[in-house]
């Protein structure tokens, strides 16, 4: 075991993954030497060549139309999006080209070797344009596998099941715990089964769902309700495509409360989808009505961003509704 | 030789390759490294009056811009982006346009905008994210925008202002403006997609807009020679979306002036698109987020700083004698004043009220979003101490 931090966790599956197979491939704009503007690649370069790690011209329809022709010949594509922000100009060739690869053909040709990395969320004074959780958008698209995980070991063991999954993964990295998020992880290879989800801390009264770095807000907003004598349930869904709603519905059912919090804006995220399939799983089981706790429907604002972001407050909050429904 | 009539084709009988390298484009210099006029150029018009606002200008953009990085080190602004070695380019190109001509930027133009007349305090505001940010402080700094001024509000995503430019060109052209569209970007989002739209939409359309490549040697890491491209930089594509094209000197003040002033009146007269490519080079980091020493040389920098454009205009204005060393030198330590002063007296700003959150998302908040504001309300009356910004004021008559 080693401490990591999140980018470190993921520098080291990177690095697994590419002495592993020679035909594992890492890029994206500033990659190489530079290792990315988070670092997450330092180091590859040196080790596995220019021609394994590399920049990649400013263009990010280009990153993924390049790295689908590149999975689609057989070898494995890690391409990165320096902020899911940026992601949008590549939609198509992941929401028409990925994703439908292998339906359109007849399983003639695959993108299954795709792994698109990119980081995403609020928190770090970003403003409108490194700030977003887009995650909703592709949940959309079937064909596409979604992953966010929520600390270093997470990271680690899921990204090298992504990289050699035979299905086109987009793995969304919470940047907010990039540095903050520090661990125990194994030095070695180890996997971490995609489409499962993790039970945080176990707990009797209602459960608390989300992903990725809003893990960390469910957790606080459990300990001050466990004050109040509150004994919450958290668990992290891990993977949004597919999701595993057996998890979620077998605690909902023990519990019969359920909150899901989200960073991304409420309308249309993926806290409604849990909530449809959850009430359909669980309706005679409930005792009050499946919250949401999420972005407000506006961008996510600079100076009000204190305001704006789903903090474990407003979680501790809905918590409390609930349990006095 | 014969011709293909369909395609006005010349036909040849020989495989022949057009190689990759077969159009170089030359660099225009009015203005050599050292302040000298360059034998056989001659220089465009320019009367005191306006070369010392471009100077000005010039002096003000480098103390905000080493003012802001330096406030960026202490935390009293999150982030910042330095034109540090650019300022002749978009400050002269901005010099020889109209008031009443629109400027999309990327968001190293400052310069321009200084030029149109933004002052040090709408500067600040904006930094700070203060409630008198024109913006209402919703975007990171230098996300600058004002409308009176005909300078689009900039936004983080890559070269998404460039098929914009195009499309504000082709309204300006049928409302007959006879104003022009002026668009910068970077030679890296030149990568982007949206550019190559842009650029053959505009050549197809025919508008009047001037498409300004800033082609300053880095995409943040990435060097422009071999990695973001493999040819003769970025003016060739102009070539072939069958547009009028330039190529510059990027740190000659007078070579941009010039090249721009031409581009306009084929603009705004002819209805030719023109696309100019000042060559210049990135003197600071992309952003306060990067450190230049982990991917380029010290003896490369040097080399550019010896190309300095306010260095070499400020030469020149001594030789024509319409400055002097003193006189230089108390004009930067009076804008430095006004800076520092403009700095502290923004810092004490409120942030926008909380109300503001909602507004602009459209035209007027729908039913649901005032809901959201006041549930979002009534949680920072809860926590008052979680949400100091705000919660001072939430009940106030100050908004």
């Amino acid at each position: 075991m080693a401490k990591m931090n999140l980018l470190q966790a993921i520098n080291n599956a990177l690095d697994i993954a590419m002495a592993k197979h020679d035909n594992v491939y890492s890029f994206g704009e500033d990659t190489g030497a530079f290792g990315g503007v988070f670092r997450a690649t330092s180091g590859l370069t040196e080790k596995y060549g220019r021609h394994r790690n590399f920049n990649t011209p400013l263009v990010e329809q280009g990153i993924l139309g390049f790295a689908n022709g590149l999975a689609s010949q057989g070898s494995y594509a890690v391409a990165e999006i320096q902020f899911g922000d940026y992601i949008f100009p590549a939609f198509d060739q992941i929401v028409n080209e990925s994703a439908k690869f292998r339906y359109r053909s007849g399983n003639e040709f695959n993108v299954g070797g795709l792994t698109i990395r990119t980081p995403y969320g609020g928190g770090i004074a970003g403003g409108h344009y490194h700030s977003q959780s887009p995650e909703a958008y592709f949940a959309h698209t079937p064909g596409l596998k979604i992953v966010m995980p929520r600390n270093p070991y997470m990271a680690k063991g899921l990204l090298l099941s992504a990289i050699f999954d035979k299905n086109p993964v987009l793995f969304m990295e919470p940047k907010r715990l990039y540095r903050a998020s520090v661990g125990e992880v194994p030095e070695e290879e180890y996997t971490l089964e995609l489409g499962k989800a993790d039970l945080v801390k176990e707990g009797k009264d209602i459960t608390v769902l989300a992903w990725g770095a809003q893990v960390e807000m469910a957790e606080k907003a459990a300990e001050m309700a466990a004050k109040d004598g509150i004994d919450c349930e958290v668990i992290d869904l891990v993977s949004l495509l597919p999701w595993d709603v057996d998890t979620v519905a077998e605690s909902v059912r023990k519990t019969g409360r359920l909150i899901i919090t989200q960073e991304a804006p409420i309308t249309g995220g993926f806290a409604s989808e849990v909530a449809a399939t959850i009430q359909d799983q669980c309706f005679l089981y409930l005792e009050s009505p499946i919250a949401r706790v999420c972005g407000l429907d506006t961008p996510y604002p600079l100076s009000h961003e204190k305001e704006y972001f789903v903090d474990h407050l407003k979680v501790y909050e809905a918590i409390k509704a609930s349990m006095t429904y | 030789m014969a011709k293909d009539k369909q395609h006005q084709l010349d036909i040849v009988t020989k495989p022949q390759f057009i190689d990759g390298s077969a159009l170089k484009i030359p660099m225009l210099q009015l203005l050599a490294e050292d302040g000298t006029i360059r034998k056989g150029a001659e220089l465009p018009e320019m009367d005191k009056e306006l070369a010392l606002k471009i100077f000005d200008t010039m002096q003000f953009i480098r103390i905000l811009d080493e003012r802001m990085i330096a406030a960026q080190r202490q935390g009293r602004i999150s982030f910042y982006l330095s034109s540090l070695g650019e300022e002749a380019a978009s400050i002269g190109s901005a010099a020889a346009l109209t008031d009443g001509d629109m400027i999309m930027g990327q968001y190293r133009e400052q310069g321009a905008l200084a030029f149109r007349g933004f002052t040090v305090e709408q500067f600040m505001n904006q930094l700070f994210s203060n409630e008198r940010d024109l913006g209402k402080g919703r975007q990171m700094p230098v996300h600058y925008g004002c409308a009176d001024l005909n300078f689009m509000t900039i936004a983080s995503p890559l070269a998404t202002q460039i098929p914009q430019a195009t499309g504000y060109a082709y309204g300006q052209k049928m409302d007959k403006t006879g104003n022009c569209t002026i668009c910068y970007f970077g030679e890296g989002a030149a990568s982007e997609g949206d550019f190559h739209a842009a650029l053959n939409m505009a050549a197809v359309y025919k508008v009047p807009a001037i498409f300004f490549c800033r082609n300053n040697g880095y995409a943040i890491s990435t060097p422009s020679q071999g990695e973001q491209y493999a040819g003769d930089g970025i003016a060739p594509r102009g070539v072939a979306y069958g547009m009028k094209t330039i190529r510059v000197d990027g740190n000659d003040v007078f070579a941009v002036y010039q090249a721009t002033q031409l581009a306009r009146k084929l603009a705004v007269e002819e209805n030719e698109p023109v696309l100019i490519e000042g060559m210049s080079y990135r003197m600071a980091g992309h952003s306060t987020s990067d450190d230049p020493t982990g991917y380029r040389t010290r003896d490369e920098e040097d080399a550019w700083r010896a190309k300095d454009p306010v260095v070499r205009f400020q030469k020149w204005l001594q030789a024509q004698g319409w400055i002097n060393e003193d006189e230089a030198q108390k004009n930067y330590d009076e804008k430095k004043a006004a800076v520092l002063a403009a700095l502290k007296s923004a810092e004490t700003v409120p942030v926008p009220h909380i109300d503001e959150i909602i507004e602009d998302v459209y035209d007027t908040p729908p039913p649901h979003l005032k809901q959201q504001l006041e549930a979002l309300k009534a949680h920072i009356r809860k926590y008052p101490e979680a949400y100091p910004k705000t919660a001072s004021r939430i009940d106030g008559g100050d908004k």
